[in-house]
């Protein structure tokens, strides 16, 4: 694929900050819910599905689509607003997220939204989910691309790694998981709680090819999953480095914003009920 | 007496052929696999105890070798099967559905996506393997799961019918099989259905009503014969369904004699005999017994030392049966 236009990533750019808004609102709505890592993965998301994902909105069940596993379940509100911006339903349903008869599970579930592809809320999962799926595609001559988006923090389950061995064994190299390298989880920051370095040279060991990014820089992520799709040897990891909760300068990096939603968060910088309306005017609107 | 109509074998008292329900299981894995080509299997290093191997053999290009990981093995098979496979996965009951359990409620359950859980090697039978290895829990995990059917074949006949059953259902199945020989007594003609329980032994007035699942159904029909030369008439129903439950064969059964004895090789907590006393409380409160592992692990011992050590044999049965006519 040909290298962005300046044009392109302004407007790939302009998407993701009406995602981080719409991420701020849901989330204020919901009165709960994850607001670091959606915000983190804004970019990532919004090129994904305005640029890199073989998909059809209107027709998500369509066979030929690339198929996007989310294993972190819990920062389904950036796949919300981005689908809701892509066109997969009408962006004033983001604000029934976590509400009682939404088919916005607060928790992703494939039987509850088109489009969703897999369930997930349960850590360490997914890579092996979306592993299976690129192995059975490719059974049956499938050219279709399997991606999946991760967190960092579950690289501490054991079922991820399963996984990496797996996918690492049968070469799968129609798979392309998203590492968001973001450095917090619930309880701190991964190094405290369990260190996980050096997931390149982990992954690398597994037999995967590793492309390290900026998970901020879009032009660089679609670069990397341009290069993904020449490598015929193995499965790929794009480990996107990220920074939670960007876009609000207060939160940014602060792993206490991990599962809290504006207005029940940390009030040492801004009170509990100004955090809604700052975040969305530091955010532009 | 055996009931007619279920088309039993004429030695079934006196057994002269025995196979072990995995077999049963291998050998249905490949007639359906044989019918159908999204039929795939995954198996955790466990390929040929699970006879999976007959499969893999035929089939190798729908094999895939999962190495000695059970989550990965449930969690693998979910995406496969998302993407319009049927899997089959094989492991031991104690690791797969022991291990992963939550992978298959999330992954499998909610998601509500084909995969088919075999678990072998379940029950006190296993035997010398000791209690790590005698899986009694796994009716109660999966029965449990919503979206879940549980089946619990008698022989290997069955185990292969069920397996037949379950690649043609289009939710998630778990199938409990046995490492163990254990006597044939259905046959091809021997009816089976998912959710209907087929009435073995009948009685024109029977005092007491006897289910039984999996391994323990030779035992449960020895002890209605032996009690039917006790003066005391008892019916047998075969429960190859745990979930769901045959509701209507529960309450029929139980209204007819006034009493009831579960009989099953698994815990005495959440499995056949706690499924038929959620039945009854509701629509037919009824004197019942339970024939089960009562609140305890398994050990070393052979099968049969086990069977008596842990109160599953004919004698116990029997015994039940004297209890509960009893309360009644």
């Amino acid at each position: 694929m040909e290298a962005l236009t300046d044009e392109e990533i302004r407007e790939l750019s302009s998407h993701a900050a009406e995602i981080r808004k719409t991420i701020v609102e849901m989330l204020a709505a919901a009165g709960s819910g994850h607001l670091a890592g959606p915000l983190g993965m804004a970019d990532i998301f919004a090129a994904l599905y305005f640029r890199v994902l073989k998909h059809d909105p209107k027709d998500p069940e369509w066979v030929e689509r690339d198929r996007l596993m989310l294993s972190n379940g819990h920062i389904v509100p950036v796949r919300y607003a981005a689908m809701a911006h892509a066109g997969y339903f009408p962006l004033e349903e983001c604000l029934t997220l976590r509400k009682f008869g939404s088919r916005l599970q607060g928790h992703p579930e494939r039987e509850k939204l088109p489009g969703m592809e897999t369930t997930s809320g349960p850590l360490g999962s997914g890579l092996s989910q979306a592993a299976g799926y690129a192995y059975a595609a490719r059974m049956d001559g499938k050219d279709f691309r399997v991606f999946c988006a991760m967190s960092d923090g579950e690289q501490e389950e054991g079922n991820t790694w399963e996984a990496a061995m797996f996918a690492g064994k049968y070469r799968l190299t129609n798979l392309t998981a998203i590492m968001d390298r973001n450095n917090i989880q619930i309880d701190g920051n991964t190094e405290d709680i369990m260190p996980l370095e050096p997931l390149r040279d982990k992954y690398e060991a597994f037999n995967w090819h590793v492309i390290e990014v900026d998970g901020h820089n879009i032009p660089q992520f679609v670069a990397a999953c341009d290069e993904a799709k020449a490598i015929r040897e193995k499965p790929i990891l794009i480990l996107a480095h990220t920074i939670p909760g960007k876009g609000i300068r207060e939160i940014e990096g602060d792993y206490r914003w991990h599962g809290t939603p504006p207005g029940k968060g940390p009030t040492d910088k801004i009170p509990a009920e100004k955090q809604a309306e700052v975040f969305l005017q530091e955010l532009g609107k | 007496m055996l009931n007619p109509e279920m088309n039993l074998r004429a030695d079934v008292f006196d057994p002269k052929d025995f196979a072990p329900t995995r077999l049963g299981f291998g050998q249905g894995l490949v007639e359906a696999a044989d019918a159908d080509p999204r039929i795939v299997g995954l198996s955790a290093d466990l390929t040929e105890s699970t006879k999976m191997d007959l499969f893999a053999d035929k089939y190798p290009e729908r094999f895939v070798q999962m190495g000695v990981a059970e989550q990965n093995l449930a969690t693998v098979a979910a995406g496969m099967a998302n993407y319009g496979k049927i899997p089959f996965i094989t492991s031991y009951a104690a690791f797969s559905p022991g291990r992963n359990w939550e992978q298959i409620r999330t992954t499998v359950c909610i998601n509500n996506v084909p995969v088919k859980i075999v678990g072998s090697h379940a029950g006190l039978l296993t035997g010398p393997d000791g209690a790590t290895h005698q899986m009694l829990e796994d009716l109660a995990l999966m029965r449990a799961l919503p979206n879940m059917i549980v089946l619990s074949p008698c022989d290997a006949e069955e185990a292969r019918k069920v397996t037949i059953a379950a690649a043609l259902t289009k939710t998630p199945v778990y199938i409990r099989v046995e490492r163990e020989k254990m006597p044939q007594m259905t046959t091809s003609g021997t009816p089976f259905t998912i959710g209907k329980a087929n009435l073995l032994w009948d009685t024109e007035k029977p005092v007491a009503a006897l289910f039984a699942t999996g391994s323990l159904l030779h035992n449960a029909l020895l002890a209605a014969r032996e009690l039917e030369g006790q003066g005391i008439a008892v019916t047998v129903t075969n429960v190859h369904t745990i979930k769901p439950i045959d509701r209507e064969s529960i309450v029929r059964e139980a209204r007819r004699a006034g009493a009831v004895v579960s009989i099953e090789e698994h815990q005495i907590n959440g499995g056949l005999g706690g499924a038929i006393a959620e039945v009854l409380a509701q629509e037919c409160p009824t004197p019942m017994e339970f024939v089960a592992v009562k609140d305890a692990f398994g050990q070393s011992g052979t099968p049969s030392e086990l069977i008596e050590h842990y109160g599953l044999g004919v004698s116990h049965i029997v015994g039940a049966v004297r209890k509960v006519i009893t309360r009644n």
